[in-house]
């Protein structure tokens, strides 16, 4: 097949980096329209792509959940005139690696594709995306294997602990339940009801691509229609807003372990909120990915109380939330608790210091541009970025607005985003004194 | 979450073995000391950044009996503070230029790292060096951090019943070799674990003359040298390193047979390890044989012997795997798992397992697939130059585990040179029922039940 085509280049980003190296971050759009942003780097012949579908296990309708994850983990298992076996000896002939996952607001679907044979791999790809097969043999061996996941998930104390928190802050909404489903509405799955949901989850107006590594605009411009151009035009209707209906306290879900797993949070801040940056930097204080980070200093470092503890601000499609996580013996969750409740206390009146904010912007400019270091995760930053509605630009001015907070702005937002008389806890296990 | 550490080998860790063991096509440069500290460069000059792991070759296979668990207890007291970096300023000292840092521990070996802007190299490795020999410990770290160990493997190992029988079961795997012995340690010895112990481990072991760095990254060889060599070369060699010489296993001649039943099992699995022969340097052809026996048996959910047999032609199983990771001083372990179907007692489906293996020593490996295993291998050397992170942890753990350079860029060769009458051979002689252990995890029996 060959066909001319002239992908339009609408924006073109340098984004710097500390050294000499640059990142060029380039918006593809194919004949048929369907946009892309490629880092070109053909350093090694091969390419990562990424593609995401927004909506996810939340289009499930409640009689139905489960069955957009059941659909995902089907969807290597046979297309076109390939069951599932020939499938995945086509695959890994030509040593493709395709993977395909479910979450809440989206279906994602990563692939690694040599140079040699890219056109053979990706008509393995678009035939898996736009004609399973969902045959029934494999429809009943998948499902038992999504059941068994389900069934250790009832003896699984970080399943338990989220599981009991969404419910208690969502309800009804998708968010408040497993997004695998449960038991009974999984056994009832159909094969049509497989069909419905890939039809509505796999569809071209919900769909983001990034590209990185050995391929040029033009080759994935072509590509961009090959592979996606056959799906349908619009799919099953976003899930509305969820409200948040957690109220303060603490939940204990008991269960015979030495150890305590301990979830906690309350209601959070928008992505887009102007306050988002300062938000960010007071959480990367409190409980962010490091050991300097208040809490682990606090309850890990001075006391010995945990192995790990972090928090985090989870920006959903339809919510968002402050949430925090550890583990802790039965008989030390208590004072663990204690002490956070405190530390939640401390931030939200007195804000963090100026030295605490100065080390954080360092730290958080200083290491955002090592996590361009590869084709595969260059590919699935870009791909985050477009579902999070950021601009092609925001590589290069991300950090700007990092060290735009102020300590006003951190004084004024700690107050916002932190509320301790709104924290709730679930903690699974035989706390002591709780 | 910021987790520092652990040990890395748990139930499933070895499954990804063969995927991200290829040698690079990229530029590697090595180099020794006066002192005897070994160096490996890795070029990647993509994006300007750097990684520097040091590896010392000490693990909790070397650890004095009855202090299991000081190897890794004294990795987490690395980031204490030494003479010149206050208390628990290590990491902050990372972070304030844009770092992450962390390290882990196993049986052969302990390691650190940072990942850092290439141009803030100087920093790290001086921060590096300087707690190679300089640590300052307190009794009250000692104590605090003893906590949080014990917090870890409270978190890792005791809220888990997988990672119970793991432990039980490698215990009886290795009779005599401490690596039956948990990295983590076991409980009541980690109890008693004190300032001495960690500091006479830390003396002794941690020196320029027992350790390899490697540095990865945007960074030229003759940079590092001169880096190296100012912050590592005036660091004195401890002078009497012992030899890695541990108790070897004796001839094993019966089947060991354990039963874990915990109410928090949700669904019982059989679990079968065999012991098997490393990697050796020099000779690695035996251990390729075994990796591409894995990868034919178990390797994929869907074409592999196992899934094929009892997933797709019976429905025995939700899920099997064959797992094997030679890269270790000393033997290693071959295993198989299978978690049944729900209606498919243990005892079905470990008969069903064996009949899988016994026929599979009657036909051999299908040709077909060792075809497109040798394209997975071709393809894994490709993919692998895009993680340099990966490619270094390759070479430092090879030649701390007595592989030479030449060893590890030569895997993917021995790989692909692997023949049916290789894995044969290699087959017929690990699946001895002698030298295995039969693992099952179950649920307890209720009152009044029958038992399977």
């Amino acid at each position: 097949m060959i066909r001319m085509i002239r992908p339009l280049f609408a924006f073109m980003v340098a984004l710097a980096l500390p050294a000499q190296a640059e990142i060029n971050i380039q918006e593809v759009t194919s004949p048929g329209g369907i946009t892309a942003w490629l880092v070109e780097d053909h350093n090694i012949p091969f390419t990562a792509l990424e593609i995401q579908f927004r909506g996810g296990t939340s289009l499930d309708a409640p009689d139905k959940r489960g069955a957009v994850n059941l659909m995902t983990a089907l969807i290597e298992e046979g297309a076109g005139e390939m069951d599932s076996l020939a499938f995945a000896e086509a695959r890994d002939s030509l040593a493709a690696d395709l993977s395909f996952g479910s979450y809440d607001d989206s279906v994602s679907v990563s692939a690694r594709f040599l140079t040699e044979n890219r056109d053979q791999a990706m008509e393995l790809l678009r035939q898996a995306l736009i004609s399973p097969r969902f045959d029934q043999d494999a429809v009943d061996r998948v499902r038992e294997q999504v059941l068994s996941n389900l069934r250790s998930n009832e003896k699984d104390p970080d399943t338990l602990a989220s599981e009991a928190f969404n419910a208690l802050a969502f309800g009804d909404h998708p968010y408040g339940s497993s997004g695998d489903g449960t038991t009974a509405t999984v056994t009832a799955l159909t094969r049509d009801d497989i069909l419905a949901a890939h039809k509505g989850a796999l569809a071209r107006d919900r769909i983001y691509v990034a590209a990185a590594g050995d391929i040029t605009a033009a080759e994935l411009g072509t590509l961009l229609d090959t592979l996606l151009g056959d799906l349908p035009a619009t799919g099953a209707p976003m899930p509305a807003r969820a409200d948040w209906l957690l109220a303060p306290g603490v939940t204990v879900i008991d269960f015979p372990t030495p150890q305590s797993t301990v979830l906690f949070g309350h209601a959070g801040i928008a992505r887009d909120d102007p306050d988002f940056f300062a938000a960010f930097i007071l959480n990367e204080v409190m409980g962010g990915g490091r050991f300097t980070a208040r809490l682990m200093s606090e309850i890990r470092e001075a006391r010995g109380l945990t192995y790990g503890i972090g928090t985090y601000l989870a920006t959903l499609d339809h919510s968002e939330m402050v949430l925090g996580q550890f583990s802790a013996s039965n008989d030390k969750v208590a004072e663990a608790v204690t002490v956070l409740r405190a530390e939640w206390a401390r931030i939200a009146t007195e804000g963090i210091t100026e030295e605490e904010l100065a080390t954080t912007k360092t730290y958080l400019t200083g290491s955002y541009p090592l996590r361009f270091d590869g084709n595969g995760s260059i590919a699935s930053i870009l791909v985050g970025m477009q579902m999070e509605g950021l601009p092609i630009d925001y590589a290069v001015t991300r950090n700007a607005m990092i060290e735009g907070v102020t300590l006003e702005d951190t004084k004024r937002v700690a107050a916002r985003i932190f509320l301790p008389e709104a924290l709730h806890f679930v903690i699974v296990g035989q706390p002591v004194g709780l | 979450m910021p987790i520092r550490t652990g040990p890395i080998a748990t139930l499933f860790a070895a499954f990804a073995a063969l995927s991200a063991s290829f040698a690079a096509a990229d530029p590697v440069t090595s180099f020794t000391l006066d002192n005897g500290l070994q160096v490996v460069v890795i070029e990647d000059h993509r994006a300007p950044v750097v990684v520097q792991m040091i590896w010392y070759r000490v693990g909790a296979a070397d650890e004095p009996r009855g202090h299991s668990g000081i190897a890794h207890f004294l990795e987490h007291l690395l980031f204490k503070g030494t003479d010149k970096i206050g208390p628990n300023e290590f990491s902050a000292m990372v972070e304030a230029q844009g770092g992450d840092d962390n390290a882990f521990t196993s049986w052969d070996y302990t390691a650190y790292f940072q990942r850092i802007a290439a141009d803030r190299l100087d920093l790290v490795m001086g921060l590096e060096a300087n707690r190679m020999r300089n640590l300052r410990l307190t009794e009250e770290d000692v104590a605090t951090e003893r906590e949080v160990i014990l917090e870890e493997r409270a978190q890792r190992t005791d809220s888990d019943p997988g990672s119970l029988l793991s432990e039980q079961m490698r215990a009886a795997q290795f009779m005599n070799h401490p690596y039956g012995i948990p990295v983590i340690g076991w409980r009541h010895e980690m109890e008693q674990l004190s300032r001495d112990d960690a500091l006479s481990y830390y003396e002794r072991f941690y020196a320029p003359n027992n350790a390899t760095l490697v540095i990865a990254g945007d960074v030229f060889p003759e940079d590092v040298k001169l880096l190296a060599e100012k912050h590592y070369g005036p660091l004195a060699p401890t002078a009497d390193l012992p030899p890695r010489e541990r108790s070897q296993e004796p001839p094993q001649l019966a089947e060991r047979r354990i039963t874990l039943a915990d109410e928090r099992v949700s669904e019982p699995y059989v679990f079968r390890t065999y012991l098997a022969p490393e990697r050796d340097p020099g000779n690695q052809a035996e251990a390729a044989a075994l990796t591409v026996l894995a990868e034919l048996l178990g390797g994929s959910g869907q074409t592999s012997v196992l899934a094929r047999a009892l997933q797709f032609d019976s429905q025995i199983a939700v899920y099997s795997s064959a797992f094997y990771d030679g890269t270790g001083i000393d033997d290693a372990t071959f295993g198989l798992i299978l978690v049944p179907a729900a209606d498919v007692t243990l005892e079905t489906a470990e008969a069903a397992m064996d009949q899988v293996v016994a026929d599979f020593l009657k036909t051999g490996p299908d040709p077909a697939a060792l075809e497109r295993i040798r394209m997975q291998i071709r393809a894994g050397d490709i993919y692998a130059r895009d993680d340099v992170n990966a490619l270094a942890r390759r070479y430092g753990e090879g030649l701390s585990v007595g592989l030479s350079i030449e060893d590890i860029e030569s895997w993917d060769a021995a790989l692909s040179a692997v023949t049916e009458a290789d894995v044969m051979a290699a087959a017929t002689k690990v699946f001895d029922r002698k030298n295995a252990v039969t693992g099952w995890l179950t649920r307890p029996v209720a009152e009044g039940e029958a038992s399977e």
